[in-house]
């Protein structure tokens, strides 16, 4: 796993300012290109926001009356979205338990005992995140039933558009904990373990968020 | 010479990889990546300049038909310049720069040994490599390239039935920009954290080299703008193959009505621009930044108004984003709207003009040594001069009904971002040269480029002003089908000529690179007398930068010759002087 | 170098100036109402801007030989620069170009912020792959309706544009691939496009507008000078760009008169 041995060399030397431990200055900046990164991902967020109201205002041009018309007919939301939803707040909530526990096991430098909970946390942060994907596919699978394809209207668009993208991203992230797990199970140190499950829990905390968003987009701005 | 202080040596600095492929391929060192990208971008401006070469001589000569290429259809010229702009916007101005100079020389620009995430880094070099690949590929699928221009307006790009090339060709295209975004997103994250985070004891974001704020803000410009273009990136490829209608409203083609409707055109420029105005600044920062560098540098004197360069650059980079309207002012869009934007546009020209009048100003009262960077440097100024100049005609919307879409535009936008950054690039390639490869390259071939470069450069440009104010309209494959263009072809011939020669020149360079790096005069470690941290270290570098040890940094990037110090320049780590008199 | 340099620099700048100034290649001759102020802000604004930049290649190329390094140079003159300068700068370039556009804003809006008057002549305007079409509302001042689904371009014409031959309106509507219009009066213009966008361009006349689909955009400009003006498209809109123009013949109103009625008479 190349990335915690270059990741680690580089804390091993004398930051900017001040005596800092060694492993803060690392998690501060691993912390802040999370931070910078998720900056980047917002503005696809906010390019789809901003199209979606623009196009929910825009009146078409009906060449048959001669007149402007308003095309956009909401989509009714499935209620198997709420449930979703309560998935992945439920994820966020055992990705915090194995985030913050990891931490604490950096503090108190006891490497191997209780790494096993841990990655039960992220197991079933995973498992969560992917029952959440999994009933994204069905909501899909509903809306195509119910005659909404991605195709159909404007707004169906749009649906599929934000929870697709959304579901890749949270996708990504169940990626970085499967890297999480990996490390865990390979007995990298205990640091470069604690880093990447830090910063996979704020990338999944920041998915959360974001869905709840798209979820409030999606429902009241209609 | 450096008589810098370094704090202690630090333990388990990474040893050197060794294989080929962790060494030179797969590297995480952030010199070889800087390498990759330039080398990338060096393929990509030749393939490029091809392009416009065969466009150039498809306008003034049409029927003719060329060895190996055969006829160029007016459906070629097309495709012809959109992949020119493509490959010329993304591959060479927003990756040789950046992604190749800021690489390899930020970190050590402020002292640190690596970037903040040198996976990420590899990641981003490899996603754009394979971009550039699935770009080219266009042209070798059915259909060929797609022949929307660069800035691919739908409906026109969004209708595989508008016109051969758009078909195949036309989403690698939309793919190829997604995945390039995919890798400055990483590339900017990697540059911001590395700036913010990484600068060595003493070296404050106010004795940063200028070069190294122009790769941040340029950084800060990529990170906002690029997750816009993919956005648009991923509607267009919706609109295209899933039977979305983002952009496409109900449109016939031919008489047969396309399965669309409702769409604006409008929003995918609104989006496109949101985008493509930060872009026009992400390709020219980072030569204004090695320009205040180099005029300094070779003139032994400091950058005039640093505090004032910064500022320009930051408020360059925010008005960036508050201007993107002056690309749309005949599209449809309000004219309320359209003359706010102009105003700001004007504004953004501030700036810009007080960094020329501080480029001027470093070179008043200086000791000016006309080495090859400093050439392409003064060039760099000239060119920044004169296609700045254009701006404010099109700024203004009013002017700008009759100069929007001719060659007077084209002139602007290839004189101000194109050839200035460019010349940036050349400038950049001589000065780090020597600290990269260890050798000098040759000089006499080096002002040989710069006269071909710089007088070329002009004779190709400077016509197109007069064509585009006498309504030569661009993107057309040939100007015989309307009266009041005809009398331009003497003006069209001149300047394909000037193309000729200035292409000419530059294999004066692509030899000068690779003869240099074999045969070229061996360099010391600051053959340039230069104050910045990578002129303190070895020649090329060690893996980790200083060799095990941290810089600490008592000085500002430009103190040129110093009243009362012992020589005409202080490195950044030597002990600080107190200037007499000062 | 430095002598060389500054030659070369003065030389390309003299040489382009006075290019410009003998107009040996300029904008073609106005011939709308709205040209001659057009034409006046251009010359303001390139006179500006010439100043500019004739000034600063000759200071940069002054400079760049007068501070040459010699061997009897002493040191450069040590100084971080001069904050009252970049003010004093700051300010006059500020000035300077937001000055020049606000003094075009008047000019910009009588083109775009007001509408059409009143009497003007209507003309719509459609753009397709690769041909212009102009349609004249006719004696009854209405425009028919057009549907997308009767649009026909190989027909020419009236299908070309997809008129409804089912609205009342459509009977006296005129459609042609030459656009008539009479001198000295305001024509408003409606542009529309069928397939993708393209742009109404009339060099001459300082016009020009994109045609977007989906958009009916309106338009105005009036002709002051009689005689036949070339269209072109200035939007690229595929393989046929290149040769998609048009042709705007202005007349006196008789001859206007005359035109419509004859184009009338043909569609009994």
């Amino acid at each position: 796993m190349h990335e915690s041995t270059s990741t680690v060399s580089l804390g091993h030397r004398e930051d900017g300012w001040g005596r800092e431990l060694k492993f803060d200055s690392r998690l501060r900046r691993a912390r802040l290109g999370l931070l910078i990164g998720l900056v980047g991902v917002l503005m696809i967020f906010i390019s789809f926001t901003s199209a979606y109201i623009v196009r929910q205002g825009l009146p078409t041009f009906d060449p048959a009356t001669n007149t402007l018309v308003r095309d956009w007919f909401s989509v009714r939301l499935p209620r198997l979205l709420f449930v979703n939803t309560i998935l992945l707040l439920l994820s966020s909530a055992a990705m915090e338990l194995a985030r913050r526990r990891t931490l604490q096991d950096v503090q108190s430098t006891n490497d191997s005992p209780n790494s096993e909970s841990r990655i039960q946390w992220l197991a079933l942060t995973g498992l969560l995140g992917l029952s959440f994907l999994v009933g994204q596919w069905t909501v899909w699978r509903e809306l195509a039933s119910a005659g909404f394809y991605i195709s159909t209207n404007p707004s169906s668009s749009f649906t599929y558009l934000l929870t697709g993208t959304h579901g890749a991203h949270l996708l990504g992230g169940i990626v970085a904990l499967l890297v999480a797990v990996a490390a865990a199970l390979l007995r990298r140190p205990i640091e470069s373990r604690a880093i990447l499950v830090d910063i996979a829990g704020w990338y999944w905390h920041s998915m959360a968020i974001l869905w709840v968003y798209i979820l409030c987009l999606l429902e009241f701005a209609r | 010479m450096a008589t810098g202080e370094f704090a202690g040596h630090v333990p388990h600095a990474h040893a050197a990889p060794q294989s080929f492929i962790r060494k030179w391929v797969f590297s995480l060192d952030h010199k070889v990546i800087g390498l990759q990208y330039f080398f990338l971008a060096l393929t990509a401006v030749f393939v490029g300049m091809f392009l416009s070469l065969l466009m150039r001589i498809h306008l003034v000569w049409p029927g003719v038909s060329l060895p190996l290429i055969g006829d160029i259809k007016p459906e070629t010229y097309l495709s012809l310049l959109t992949m020119h702009g493509t490959i010329m916007v993304f591959f060479v101005l927003t990756t040789a720069p950046q992604g190749g100079f800021g690489n390899y020389f930020l970190p050590i620009q402020i002292g640190a040994a690596d970037m903040a995430f040198p996976v990420l880094n590899m990641l981003s070099f490899w996603v754009t490599f394979i971009a550039f690949l699935v770009l080219i590929a266009a042209f070798f699928v059915a259909g060929g390239a797609p022949l929307h221009g660069w800035t691919g307006y739908p409906p026109l790009s969004a209708l595989q039935s508008a016109g051969p090339g758009e078909g195949l060709g036309a989403d690698l295209w939309v793919i190829s920009i997604a995945l390039f975004c995919i890798g400055a997103l990483m590339s900017a994250l990697n540059f911001i954290t590395t700036t913010l985070d990484m600068r060595a004891k003493g070296m404050s974001m106010m004795r940063m080299p200028l070069t190294c704020w122009a790769w941040f803000i340029t950084a800060i410009l990529g990170l906002l703008a690029f997750g816009v273009l993919l956005s648009a990136g991923i509607l267009l490829l919706l609109d295209r193959n899933a039977g979305t209608s983002f952009f496409v409203p109900l449109v016939t083609v031919n008489g047969i009505m396309a399965a669309h409707k409702g769409g604006s055109p409008l929003l995918w420029q609104h989006l496109f621009w949101f985008f493509g105005h930060p872009e026009v600044y992400i390709a020219i920062l980072p030569a204004m930044g090695l320009c205040s560098q180099l005029v300094s540098v070779f003139s032994r004197k400091p950058i005039f108004g640093y505090k004032a360069m910064v500022y320009a650059m930051l408020s360059i980079g925010i008005l960036g984003f508050m201007v993107w309207g002056h690309h749309m002012f005949m599209s449809g869009i309000s004219p309320y709207t359209a003359f706010a934007m102009s105003v700001m546009t004007m504004a953004i020209g501030v700036p810009s003009a007080i960094k020329t009048f501080n480029w001027i100003g470093t070179l008043w009262g200086g000791k000016i040594r006309f080495t090859p960077p400093m050439l392409f440097a003064i060039g760099f100024v000239s060119l920044f001069v004169t296609g700045g100049i254009s701006g404010p005609f099109l700024a203004q919307p009013i002017l700008d009904i009759p100069l929007h879409e001719t060659f007077f535009v084209i002139a602007h936008f290839h004189l101000i971002m194109g050839v200035a950054s460019i010349f940036g690039i050349f400038a950049a390639t001589y000065y780090w040269f020597p600290k990269m490869f260890g050798r000098m390259m040759n000089e006499r071939m080096a002002r040989l480029h710069f006269w071909f470069s710089f007088v070329g450069t002009y004779a190709i440009f400077m016509p197109m002003h007069y064509t585009g104010m006498a309504a030569l309209l661009r993107r057309y494959s040939q100007y015989t089908e309307l009266t009041y263009m005809h009398g331009l072809a003497p003006l069209n011939k001149f300047i394909t000529y000037a193309a000729f020669i200035t292409i000419a020149g530059q294999f004066i360079f692509l030899f000068n690179l690779f003869w240099s790096m074999k045969r070229g005069e061996k360099a010391s470690d600051n053959p340039w007398e230069a104050t910045t941290l990578e002129w303190t270290t070895a020649t090329p570098p060690p893996h980790d930068n200083f060799g095990g040890l941290t810089p600490v940094v008592y000085n500002g990037p430009y103190e040129y010759s110093v009243p009362g110090a012992p020589q005409d320049y202080l490195m950044q780590t030597d002990a600080p002087v107190k200037a007499v008199g000062h | 170098m430095g002598l060389a340099l500054l030659l070369v620099i003065w030389l390309i700048t003299f040489i382009s100036t006075y290019v410009f100034l003998a107009k040996i290649w300029w904008l073609p001759t106005g011939a709308s109402a709205a040209a001659a102020g057009i034409d006046h802000h251009f010359t303001i604004t390139f006179i500006l801007m010439g100043i500019v930049f004739v000034a600063a290649q000759v200071f940069l190329g002054l400079f760049v030989w007068k501070y040459r390094e010699q061997k009897s140079s002493k040191r450069a003159h040590y100084t971080h620069g001069n904050n009252t300068l970049e003010l004093a700068w700051t300010i006059l370039t500020a000035v300077l170009f937001i000055g020049l556009n606000w003094a075009s804003k008047p000019l910009w809006a009588s083109e775009r912020f007001d509408a059409a008057k009143i009497g003007a002549v209507q003309v719509e305007v459609t753009g397709m792959q690769f041909q212009w079409y102009f349609r004249y509302p006719g004696p009854d001042g209405k425009f028919g309706a057009t549907k997308p689904e009767l649009i026909d371009p190989s027909a020419g014409g009236e299908t070309a544009v997809g008129l409804d031959p089912a609205d009342p309106a459509s009977k006296d509507d005129v459609v042609t691939g030459t656009m008539y219009v009479p001198v000295n009066r305001e024509v408003e213009v409606i542009l529309r496009a069928h397939d993708v966008i393209h742009s109404f361009f009339i060099p001459s006349m300082r016009f020009k507008q994109d045609a977007v689909p989906g958009l009916a955009i309106h338009m105005h400009f009036t002709p002051i000078v009689t005689g036949d003006y070339e269209i072109a498209c200035a939007e690229l809109c595929g393989l046929g760009h290149y040769k998609m123009h048009g042709m705007l013949k202005v007349v006196s109103q008789e001859e206007y008169d005359k035109w419509l009625a004859a184009r009338e008479a043909e569609k009994q």
